[in-house]
């Protein structure tokens, strides 16, 4: 360590996570609310790594299926054929749009992946007490809180796939088992990152004597 | 109005003092970056006239069609709120909530919550149940995912386009002019100045740390 840097964990004080009023805990263990906004007070997220963990390996378990099962299944008097996310993608390549099949390729093959292998990095050198870059560390977080909605993409594709390809005895689209472990898996990566806590990555580089306890 | 602080940085929970930040200027973290505080350069009123905008546009583009399909004399069209819907008659009853929640719920609940809050902290002081309301816009934008929503509905367009021919509805336009609106609503509103005016819950104000922590009322 160089100098030593004050944070509000060390200097005793809490800081709201929604108004961000600093003030002083009554208790380490039981902070109380915040006194402008009402928000429960934490000193850091409770239960954070383990909860993340949780959150992050439950989705991890979810895109799987969520990649092998069919998102959509086309019906038409000839038989019934089902789609799965990179079908989906294969198709918008061979009609020819590729900047969208980039697109959704980008949004829901690569994003998934990336944040869970980035929430397992920060997990994991948190969890080693690793001081290292952390200010990369920090804005790697940032980027996977600011990108995670972007992964949505598909489940909105297939619902107006869905609602509008109703021409039944026609043509008729209906989703398939896919799109719910989808589902499952951008929004238990949404929440895994929002369980972090990035606080926690600077805590090694700041022992908090005292105040943590 | 004087708007120099102490706080923690919610990243990396470093305490620091931030000086008085002016109009369109920002104040980020002396060690991680976070931008700490950012201020809009429009008049007060100004998110005021965005939100309502916002309203009408959410309006028109939750009840009127998004695009409209034509293939052999056949028809059909979808609006967000329909979409979901068509999502729960299929069976997906979780995915047609989340769509729902995300697509309509959320960003309807942002704006009028925002409408609210807007029009409350019209009034000085600021009454206390605003700051339940700040929080809670807070925690509406992370869900409200119109911006995707769009880009969905643009794919989905591409796809059929190949089976049939589709056309945009009113609604697009409608839909159109919220996603660009919501974000100017969030940056142009002064949540620092915001939080500082707004009355607190306990009445009784705790003893200000570390400098001046509140903005003299």
């Amino acid at each position: 360590m160089t100098t030593p840097v004050l944070t509000a964990a060390r200097a005793g004080l809490v800081s709201c996570e929604s108004c961000h009023l600093v003030s002083r805990p009554v208790s380490a263990e039981e902070p109380g609310f915040c006194s402008r906004c009402g928000e429960k007070l934490e000193i850091r997220r409770r239960g954070s790594i383990a909860t993340t963990w949780a959150l992050a390996i439950a989705a991890a378990i979810c895109y799987i299926p969520a990649n092998v099962l069919p998102v959509l299944n086309t019906i038409t008097p000839q038989g019934s054929d089902d789609d799965t996310i990179m079908a989906g993608v294969i198709y918008l390549y061979t009609s020819g749009s590729w900047p969208l099949a980039l697109m959704v390729l980008i949004a829901s093959v690569m994003i998934p992946l990336g944040k869970l292998v980035s929430i397992a990095y920060l997990l994991i050198s948190v969890q080693r007490g690793s001081v290292k870059s952390s200010r990369e560390r920090t804005r790697l977080y940032r980027i996977v809180v600011i990108i995670g909605r972007w992964s949505m993409l598909d489940v909105f594709v297939d619902t107006f796939t869905v609602a509008m390809v109703q021409l039944q005895p026609l043509m008729s689209v209906e989703p398939g088992p896919g799109v719910l472990f989808f589902a499952a898996v951008v929004v238990l990566t949404m929440l895994a990152a929002e369980s972090f806590d990035p606080r926690l990555i600077w805590d090694s580089a700041t022992p908090n004597e005292g105040a943590h306890a | 109005m004087k708007l120099s602080e102490s706080v923690a940085c919610p990243d990396c929970d470093l305490l620091q003092h931030i000086p008085a930040v002016g109009p369109g200027r920002k104040a980020a973290c002396a060690r991680c970056g976070r931008i700490l505080v950012k201020r809009p350069t429009g008049s007060r009123d100004l998110p005021l006239a965005l939100t309502i905008a916002a309203a009408i546009a959410l309006i028109v583009a939750f009840t009127l069609p998004l695009m409209e399909l034509h293939v052999v004399g056949r028809f059909a069209s979808a609006t967000i709120p329909g979409a979901a819907f068509q999502m729960w008659v299929a069976g997906q009853y979780v995915v047609g909530v989340l769509v729902l929640f995300c697509a309509v719920v959320a960003p309807a609940g942002f704006v009028l919550i925002m409408l609210i809050l807007l029009l409350a902290a019209r009034r000085t002081p600021v009454p206390h149940w605003a700051a339940e309301m700040l929080r809670w816009v807070g925690h509406l934008q992370v869900w409200s995912m119109l911006e995707v929503v769009m880009l969905g509905v643009l794919v989905s367009l591409t796809k059929i386009a190949q089976l049939a021919s589709v056309d945009p509805g009113i609604g697009m336009y409608a839909f159109g002019a919220t996603i660009l609106l919501i974000p100017a609503i969030v940056t142009n509103v002064d949540k620092h100045e915001l939080w500082q005016r707004v009355e607190w819950n306990a009445g009784e104000l705790p003893a200000p740390v570390a400098g001046d922590a509140r903005a003299p009322r």
